[in-house]
C-alpha cells in the first residue's frame, strides 16, 4: 500500500487538482447556490381532484404511487399528500421549469396496453370499406402511420384479402358483452380479429374523428363535433388516436382490439438511447408471470409478445401500445421477439421519456383526475429567519470547535481547521454539483446529516492525533510516529465509516422522503471525510513533520514533551504490554 | 492544557486509571434506572406527533392585494404565541401571489374560530366566509413512511450486528453496542417526550441521525479494545484489565470527539429553542444533542462493561485473568509496601520526587476499593513462590513435617513443568 518514499506533496498537489476540477465543473454549471428544498425554499404545488368516489385503499394506493413517481431519482424530495379523501396535493422543491410535464407525470393514470391495430386510418383495410367518413378533421395526411426504430418505415399497403369483409363472421370471434364463450381469450383470437374485426366496431371508427389532442370526437345531426371519449375497456375493442409532433406531425386514428398485454404485468421500464439511434425511447421488459396475466389464465406477457410478433412478423400489420386510452406508437414487426423485450419510440426528449418510463413502472393510478389541475407556487414552510440563525449559530459553533482545537493541538490545530474548510469547501462544491446533475435539493434533514458530519468529521482528526501522540509517547520520534499512528488511525476510520455508510446507505435505500435526503446526505460527507482525511490532513500533516518546527518538538507544534505530558514526572521506559 | 495533555500521558501509560469496568450492579443499575424513566417519560407525557404524522387542518386565507413571505412569518408568529390549542406549532406557506396557508394539528370548532380571529386581526381584509377555506389534510407520514423507515432500520441493525461480529470477530461486542444504542435511543426519546417539543419528520431524522453516530463511536471504542487484547496471551493483563485500560486511553479522544461534536449543535440549539420559538430545527437540535452526548457517554460507560462483563466468563478469559494474577504476583516487588508512603491513596502523581518504581502496568488503582483488585501491593507478594495446587482429596497426615509429599508419576510426565 505504502510506497517506500512517502510523497506527501505530490498527493497534496492532485488532490488539490482535484477539487479545482470539481469547482470548475461548478463554474461550468453555473450554479453558486445550491437548489433548496420545500422547507427551505418552497415550490410548486399541484393540487388533484379525484374524479368519482374512490375507496381509501385506492386513493392511498394513489398517494403511494404519486408519491414514488415524484420521488423516483430520490434526493429532490416532493411530498405527496391526500386531503378530504378527494384531493391530492403534491408540492415539489423549487420552481419547476416545465409544468406541463411534470403535471403529466403526476396526474398520467399510466394504464398501458398492448393492442393489435385492425384498422388504421388512410389505409387500405377491412374498414376502408365504410366509405370515407365524413367531415374528416383537418389532418396532415402525408405522414407514415407506424413509426418506430424497429420496424419499416413503408406505409402499411398490404391489402388485407378481406378487402370486402362479410358481416357474417362476426358471430365468431368478435367480443360479446355477455361474454357467454367458454375459455379463455387468448392472443390468436386477437390476431384473427384485427384481420377482420366485426362490423360494430368498424362501423364505430368510421364514425369516430380525432382532434388535435388525440381525443376522440364526433360529429352530430347540427355538424358540431362534440367529444366522444372512448372508455378504454382492456376486454373491448377501442377506437384510439396518436398524435405525433414535430415533422411528419399529425393525428392518426386507429382501430384496436382488445387489449393482450397489460401494463401491470412489465417487470421493468427504463428510458434510452437505442443504439445507433439519436432519438430516446422507453424500453419495456415483459415479464412471464402467469398470475399478472391478462386475460387471467392466459398465457404471460412474454408468451403472448412472442405469439404476436412471430405472427405479425413481416406481414406489416401493426400492433399499438396505448397509454391511457392514446396510441403511443403503432411499430410493426420485423422478427419475432422472444425474450420480452419492446421499446416505444416517438417523439420523446429525455425528460419524456425519463417521466414514461418512471410512469410505467411504478404502475397504474388506480383512480383519475379530473382534467383542471391547480397548480401554484407556494413558499417555504420554514421562515428564512430560522434557517439564517440556525446556519449563523452553525458557523459560530464550528468557530468555537477550531478555537478549542487551536488551542489543545497548536500547531496541528491549523491542520484541522485546515481539514474543516477543505471539507466545507468539497462538501459544497459536491452538493451546488449534484443539485445541478442529480436534482439534490439541500433540506432540513439533509442539513442535519452535515451538521453530524462535522462531529465525524473532527473525530477522524482527533482519533490520528492521539494516536500520534501515543506513538511519540512510546517514544517514537515525531516522522515515525505520524507514520505508525497513522497505520492504526486508518483502520479505526475504515471500521467507524463503515457503520456510518451502512446507516447512510440504509436509509436511503429504504426510507422515503425527508429521511432519504438525510441518509444522503450522511452518506456523501463519510465520503468526502474519507477523502479528506486520506488525501489531504495525512499528507499535509506528513509533509509538516520535515520541518523542523514540527519534528524537534517545538513548544508550538503540539506535539513537544509538555503537551505529551511527558515533562511531569521523570518518563519511565516504554512498556512491552498490551500495544507495543 | 499542560494538565489535560498529561492526563492523557497518565490515562495512557495506565498510571492512572479509571475503573469502567467495575461496579457492575452501580451503573448497570443506573443504565435501567435512566431508561425506566425515559419510559416511563414517555408514558406520562406521551410523544406528541405534530401533522405530518397524524394529518390536521389546513386553512387558506386569500388576501387581496397579495402576500409575501414576510407576511407569512407573522402569521406564524401570531398564531403561536396566541396560545390555541392544537395550534402550537403552526406552519405558515405563502400559495401563488395571494394566499397564505395555514396547517396546524386537527382544531376543534373553537379553536377554529380562535386562528380566525388572529387572521382578521392581521388582514382586517379578509372576509372569513368568503376568503378563508378549511380543509382536514392527511397526514404525509402515514403508516407506510414509518413501516418503511421500521423496515430499514431493522436491516440497518442486522447489518451493523454482522459488521461487528465479523469485524471484531466477537458476537459479543455486537450484543454490547446494541444494549448501548438501545440506551442512547431510550434516553433520547425521553429527554424529547420531557421537552414536550412536537414530534416532526426532522426530530425522526435526528433520531435516525443517532442510530448510526451511537455505534460509530462504539466501534471506534471498541476499535482500541480488540488491539490491547489480541496480544493478552504475551502479556501480563487480564482481559478485564486490557480492556479498562483500553478505554483509559481513547478517553481523551471521546471528550475531545463529544466537546467538538456537541459544541456546534449545541449553539443551533440554543438559537432555535430560546430565539426563534418553535420550529423543526430545535426539534432536530434536541434530538441530535442528547443522542450525541447519550451516544459518547455509553461507547465509554456502558458498552466496555456490558462487554467485559459478557466474556468474563469465558475459560479462556478466565484463564488469562489466572495467569495476569500469577504473572504480576511474581513480578511484583515484595519490600513495595513500607507503610511509610502509600502511593495511591493521595492521588498525586504530578508530585514530582516520588519515585515510583513499580512496573509499568500495576493493578488499576482506583479511589474505590475493590476486592480482587487490593490496592496494596503487599497482598500480591503473598503466596509468592510455589504455588501449591488444591488437593483432590484429604491428604492423610504425615511424618513430612507438613508439606505433601510428590506424587509418583509416569517416566513420559516427570521433568515437565
Amino acid at each position: 500500500m505504502a510506497p517506500r518514499r512517502l510523497r506527501p506533496g505530490r498527493t497534496l498537489i492532485a488532490f488539490f487538482v482535484g477539487v479545482g476540477v470539481l469547482f470548475g465543473l461548478v463554474a461550468i454549471a453555473g450554479t453558486w447556490k445550491p437548489s433548496l428544498g420545500l422547507d427551505l425554499q418552497g415550490g410548486l404545488r399541484i393540487t388533484m381532484t379525484a374524479t368519482g368516489d374512490p375507496s381509501d385503499e385506492n386513493f392511498e394506493e394513489a398517494r403511494r404511487i404519486i408519491d414514488q413517481r415524484v420521488n423516483a431519482s430520490g434526493i429532490s424530495e416532493a411530498e405527496v399528500t391526500a386531503q378530504s379523501g378527494q384531493y391530492i396535493v403534491v408540492e415539489i422543491p423549487g420552481s419547476t421549469e416545465n409544468r406541463r410535464e411534470t403535471e403529466e407525470l403526476v396526474r398520467r393514470q399510466a394504464q398501458l396496453r398492448f393492442r393489435l391495430v385492425a384498422c388504421v386510418e388512410g389505409a387500405q383495410d377491412p374498414c376502408a370499406t365504410g366509405g370515407l367518413p365524413l367531415g374528416r378533421a383537418p389532418l396532415a395526411l402525408d405522414h407514415k402511420p407506424g413509426h418506430q426504430g424497429t420496424a419499416n418505415d413503408e406505409p402499411t399497403d398490404t391489402a388485407s384479402p378481406t378487402d370486402t369483409a362479410s358481416p357474417t363472421e362476426t358471430g365468431t370471434d368478435a367480443p360479446e358483452e355477455d361474454g357467454g364463450d367458454a375459455g379463455v381469450r387468448t392472443a390468436e383470437d386477437e390476431i384473427a380479429w384485427s384481420a377482420a374485426p366485426d362490423q360494430e366496431s368498424i362501423a364505430l371508427f368510421n364514425e369516430l374523428q380525432c382532434n388535435e389532442d388525440g381525443a376522440t370526437v364526433r360529429t352530430n345531426r347540427q355538424g358540431e363535433t362534440v367529444p366522444a371519449p372512448q372508455e378504454d375497456d382492456p376486454d373491448q375493442p377501442l377506437v384510439a388516436c396518436e398524435v405525433r409532433e414535430g415533422e411528419g406531425g399529425g393525428v392518426t386514428k386507429y382501430l384496436l382490439s382488445r387489449s393482450v398485454i397489460e401494463g401491470t404485468e412489465l417487470d421493468d421500464a427504463s428510458a434510452g438511447i437505442p443504439q445507433g439511434e439519436v432519438d430516446w425511447a422507453v424500453f419495456l421488459e415483459l415479464g412471464n408471470n402467469k398470475e399478472k396475466a391478462h386475460p387471467e389464465g392466459s398465457t404471460g406477457a412474454e408468451d403472448d409478445f412472442e405469439t404476436i410478433s412471430s405472427q405479425l412478423a413481416g406481414t406489416g400489420r401493426q400492433f399499438a401500445i396505448v397509454l391511457d386510452g392514446q396510441v403511443l406508437s403503432a411499430p410493426e414487426m420485423n422478427d419475432p421477439i422472444l425474450d420480452g423485450r419492446s421499446q416505444i419510440t416517438g417523439n420523446f426528449d429525455e425528460d419524456s421519456a425519463a417521466n414514461l418510463a418512471n410512469s410505467l413502472k411504478f404502475g397504474a393510478l388506480p383512480i383519475s383526475f379530473e382534467e383542471d389541475v391547480t397548480t401554484e407556487d407556494v413558499g417555504p414552510s420554514l421562515a428564512g429567519d430560522q434557517l439564517s440563525a440556525g446556519l449563523t449559530a452553525g458557523a459560530i459553533g464550528l468557530g468555537l470547535v477550531m478555537l478549542y482545537c487551536l488551542l489543545y493541538y497548536r500547531g496541528l490545530g491549523l491542520v484541522v481547521v485546515g481539514s474543516l474548510f477543505v471539507a466545507a469547501g468539497v462538501t459544497y462544491g459536491t452538493v451546488l454539483l449534484l443539485s445541478e446533475a442529480a436534482g439534490f435539493t439541500l433540506t432540513l434533514p439533509g442539513i442535519a446529516g452535515f451538521i453530524i458530519a462535522v462531529g465525524i468529521t473532527a473525530d477522524s482528526f482527533v482519533i490520528y492525533f492521539e494516536r500520534i501522540r501515543d506513538e511519540m509517547r512510546e517514544g517514537k520520534s515525531m516522522r515515525v510516529a505520524v507514520e505508525t499512528g497513522w497505520a492504526r488511525a486508518r483502520v479505526t476510520r475504515f471500521a467507524a465509516n463503515t457503520v456510518n455508510l451502512l446507516a447512510a446507505l440504509i436509509l436511503y435505500v429504504f426510507a422515503t422522503g425527508a429521511v432519504k435526503g438525510f441518509g444522503f446526505a450522511l452518506g456523501l460527507s463519510t465520503l468526502i471525510d474519507l477523502a479528506v482525511l486520506f488525501w489531504f490532513t495525512k499528507p499535509l500533516v506528513s509533509w509538516l513533520a520535515q520541518f523542523k518546527a514540527f519534528n524537534s518538538g517545538h513548544r508550538l507544534s503540539g506535539l513537544s514533551r509538555e503537551t505529551l505530558g511527558l515533562d511531569g514526572p521523570p518518563a519511565r521506559p516504554a512498556t512491552a504490554g498490551g500495544n507495543a | 492544557m499542560g494538565k489535560m495533555s498529561r492526563l492523557g500521558n497518565d490515562l495512557y501509560n495506565g498510571e492512572k486509571s479509571i475503573d469502567f469496568m467495575g461496579h457492575r450492579a452501580l451503573w448497570y443499575g443506573f443504565t435501567l434506572l435512566l431508561v425506566g424513566l425515559a419510559i416511563t417519560a414517555v408514558i406520562v407525557k406521551p410523544l406528541n406527533f405534530g401533522v405530518e404524522f397524524r394529518g390536521g387542518t389546513e386553512q387558506r386565507v386569500t388576501v387581496e392585494g397579495g402576500v409575501d413571505q414576510a407576511d407569512a412569518d407573522d402569521l406564524r408568529e401570531a398564531i403561536a404565541d396566541a396560545g390555541i390549542e392544537n395550534a402550537e406549532n403552526p406552519s405558515v406557506t405563502t400559495a401563488g401571489p395571494d394566499s397564505l396557508v395555514l396547517t396546524t394539528e386537527t382544531l376543534s370548532e373553537t379553536s377554529e374560530t380562535e386562528t380566525e380571529a388572529v387572521i382578521l386581526e392581521m388582514f382586517p381584509s379578509v372576509d372569513p366566509t368568503e376568503d378563508i377555506s378549511v380543509q382536514e389534510v392527511g397526514p404525509s407520514w402515514g403508516q407506510e413512511v414509518a413501516e418503511r423507515a421500521l423496515i430499514g432500520i431493522a436491516v440497518f441493525l442486522v447489518l451493523v450486528i454482522l459488521f461487528i461480529w465479523f469485524y471484531f470477530r466477537e458476537w459479543k461486542m455486537s450484543v454490547a453496542a446494541m444494549v448501548a444504542l438501545t440506551h442512547d435511543l431510550a434516553v433520547t426519546i425521553g429527554i424529547y417526550a420531557l421537552s414536550g417539543f412536537q414530534v416532526t419528520p426532522a426530530a425522526v431524522t435526528g433520531l435516525l441521525a443517532i442510530l448510526g453516530f451511537s455505534l460509530y463511536d462504539t466501534v471506534v471504542v471498541f476499535d482500541k479494545i480488540k488491539e490491547n487484547t489480541t496480544t493478552l496471551r504475551k502479556s501480563t493483563e487480564s482481559y478485564h484489565d486490557a480492556a479498562n485500560l483500553a478505554v483509559n486511553q481513547t478517553l481523551v479522544r471521546s471528550i475531545n470527539t463529544s466537546i467538538v461534536a456537541l459544541i456546534p449543535i449545541g449553539a443551533i440549539l440554543y438559537v432555535s429553542a430560546v430565539q426563534l420559538g418553535a420550529s423543526s430545527l430545535q426539534d432536530l437540535a434536541l434530538a441530535q444533542f442528547v443522542g450525541m452526548a447519550a451516544g459518547v457517554y455509553s461507547s465509554v460507560m456502558l458498552a466496555p462493561r456490558v462487554l467485559v462483563h459478557l466474556k468474563s466468563s469465558e475459560t479462556e478469559v478466565v484463564e488469562q485473568a489466572r495467569r495476569a494474577r500469577a504473572r504480576k504476583r511474581a513480578l511484583a516487588d515484595k519490600y513495595a509496601s513500607v507503610p511509610a508512603v502509600r502511593g495511591n491513596v493521595a492521588d498525586t502523581p504530578d508530585t514530582p520526587g516520588v519515585v515510583d518504581d513499580r512496573p509499568a502496568r500495576p493493578a488499576p488503582v482506583d479511589v474505590d476499593e475493590e476486592p480482587g483488585e487490593p490496592a496494596r501491593p503487599s497482598e500480591e507478594a503473598l503466596g509468592k513462590g510455589r504455588v501449591a495446587p488444591t488437593a483432590q482429596r484429604k491428604v492423610a497426615p504425615s511424618s513430612s513435617s507438613g508439606r505433601q509429599q510428590p506424587v509418583r508419576q509416569a517416566r513420559s510426565k516427570r521433568g515437565k513443568k
